[in-house]
């Protein structure tokens, strides 16, 4: 089921410099939400304050709400292990574990104390399955994961993260370690996981947004200049700073 | 006279060549004499058989169980509460004046001579507790001279553990200590054992703390509560009060072959780990 995501005028703060100012997004459906703008406009801070990853920053501070599902994710309502269960993140760089592929691919199970064996590799085979990258790779679970080529390194940790079945997937530039074609390959994969997931995607690369993201934020200096429908955005801006984004005068 | 950029660097390699080798040389020096002198005498009889005549004849086995009795359980001791605290120090708490205080502190420690810790034994473990001269005394200030030596290497070893690791843990809910514990402390594994390596060659090396707090005797022990010789101990005594040079090199030469093993034996089980994580 889509969730909705709800962002209501939040500030954020590290230390005295103020990164958001007065941020609103409201997402319905399943969809895919880009966030571009030029460096140091906070879509990442924005993007991790989603699954509350900022929270391990000093003298992080955050004013406003955010809701999924009618919830406070900073209230005590929503406990934050269990949010970033359901938020879960995909990095910049392809992080796995220096473990097997199996083992990456159940380490949120193991987490989860889930002990029974063939279910969990039942998930992991399904969560490979749902990455693309079962066929290539289920004769070699037990090898390591640190041996694959940066793109399945990356896959594997969308499925890593499938594993435990999150709500929305939050992605920082997925793609910027990537060559074309596993970029091309990436996005297929997205459009396949918006079906039943949330995604929310920082982006450098303002083809790849105007290519995917159905809706997209446009952010400037802390500030959500823009916010609607991605063909809207690239064809008819309302705000001029992001005709001038989008034509390339700046960023 | 301005010499070429080329002609310095071709100086400053030969330089460094010379200074390697100088001090490869030193140290091969050392261990060839001691062999050279030692090595003659040891034998199967020399290990395993009880001395006599205070070491003069006989062999040295209570000091071989002494050896490695008490190192072993300095590290049983040590390194729970090392690691703990290096993990607790770089995990659980954010740099601020009491994690420097403490980093200080274990740093000060680590300098701090052997024959204190054994000062300290001697009164603290030995008299005021009532252990009297014993493997646990002897024990228990070993493992307090090397503590500060684990959580040093330990921290640095949990630091070098990239920190995208944790960020991951974290976004799949991992609380602290999940992470700690699956990702964190199994990456940092080999620093950690390198820091544990450091301490039993410091701890099978040690005199002066041992015969103040675990005593000298070379009597095979019943219990931890008897009193032991280690090796070092034994041809220090051997030397110093001229009892049997030759026993004394042959014991040193036993010591470095020991620690020589120690440390094979380390590299191929953490290599054979390495190369299991990573196959």
């Amino acid at each position: 089921m889509p969730k909705i995501i709800k962002v209501k005028q939040l500030d954020l703060y590290y230390n005295q410099f103020q990164a958001l100012k007065s941020v609103n997004m409201d997402v319905d459906n399943n969809n895919i939400i880009g966030l571009i703008g030029p460096s140091g406009c906070g879509k990442s801070t924005l993007l991790r304050t989603l699954n509350r990853m900022n929270d391990l920053i000093e003298g992080v501070k955050i004013k406003g709400e955010i809701l999924l599902d009618g919830v406070n994710i900073y209230s005590s309502q929503m406990e934050i292990y269990e949010l970033r269960k359901r938020v879960g993140m995909v990095f910049q760089r392809p992080n796995p574990f220096p473990l097997s592929i199996f083992e990456n691919v159940s380490f949120g199970l193991k987490v989860e104390r889930f002990t029974d064996k063939k279910k969990t590799a039942e998930i992991v085979e399904k969560s490979l399955q749902a990455a693309w990258l079962w066929d290539d790779l289920k004769d070699k679970l037990n090898e390591s994961a640190i041996k694959l080529p940066l793109y399945q390194q990356q896959l594997l940790c969308i499925a890593r993260l499938l594993a435990v079945e999150p709500e929305v997937i939050l992605m920082d530039e997925p793609c910027s370690a990537l060559d074309p074609i596993a970029t091309m390959k990436v996005e297929e994969l997205m459009l396949e996981l918006k079906k039943e997931y949330h995604i929310v995607i920082v982006t450098h690369n303002m083809q790849q947004a105007a290519r995917i993201s159905d809706l997209c934020g446009y952010m400037l200096l802390g500030e959500m200049i823009e916010f609607g429908k991605t063909s809207d955005i690239f064809t008819n801006p309302r705000d001029k700073r992001t005709q001038d984004y989008i034509t390339g005068r700046y960023g | 006279m301005i010499i070429h950029p080329r002609h310095t660097q071709i100086i400053a390699i030969s330089m460094l060549v010379i200074l390697t080798v100088f001090t490869l040389a030193i140290l091969v020096f050392i261990i060839l004499f001691v062999f050279s002198k030692g090595l003659p005498y040891i034998s199967f009889d020399f290990l395993f058989s009880n001395p006599e005549d205070m070491g003069k004849a006989g062999g040295i086995f209570p000091t071989l169980i002494g050896t490695i009795v008490l190192p072993l359980l300095a590290i049983i001791i040590a390194t729970p509460l090392g690691v703990g605290t290096a993990v607790y120090l770089t995990e659980y708490t954010r740099e601020n004046r009491i994690t420097r205080i403490i980093r200080f502190g274990a740093d000060c420690l680590a300098g701090i001579p052997s024959i204190i810790f054994g000062l300290f034994g001697f009164i603290f473990f030995v008299t005021t507790l009532e252990m009297g001269w014993s493997i646990i005394s002897g024990s228990l200030t070993l493992a307090f001279m090397i503590l500060p030596t684990i959580i040093r290497t330990s921290e640095e070893a949990i630091k070098a553990v990239p920190y995208s690791y944790r960020e991951v843990g974290f976004s799949l809910g991992a609380t602290l200590w999940q992470t700690v514990r699956k990702i964190v402390l199994p990456n940092a594994l080999p620093g950690i054992v390198t820091g544990i390596m450091l301490s039993i060659g410091r701890s099978i090396g040690e005199t002066a703390a041992v015969i103040f707090t675990a005593g000298s005797s070379l009597r095979i022990p019943n219990s931890v509560f008897d009193s032991i010789r280690t090796m070092s101990v034994h041809f220090y005594i051997l030397a110093r009060e001229g009892i049997s040079s030759k026993n004394a090199y042959a014991t040193a030469a036993v010591l470095i072959i020991s620690i020589l093993l120690i440390n094979l034996v380390t590299y191929w089980i953490m290599n054979r780990f390495i190369a299991k994580k990573t196959k």
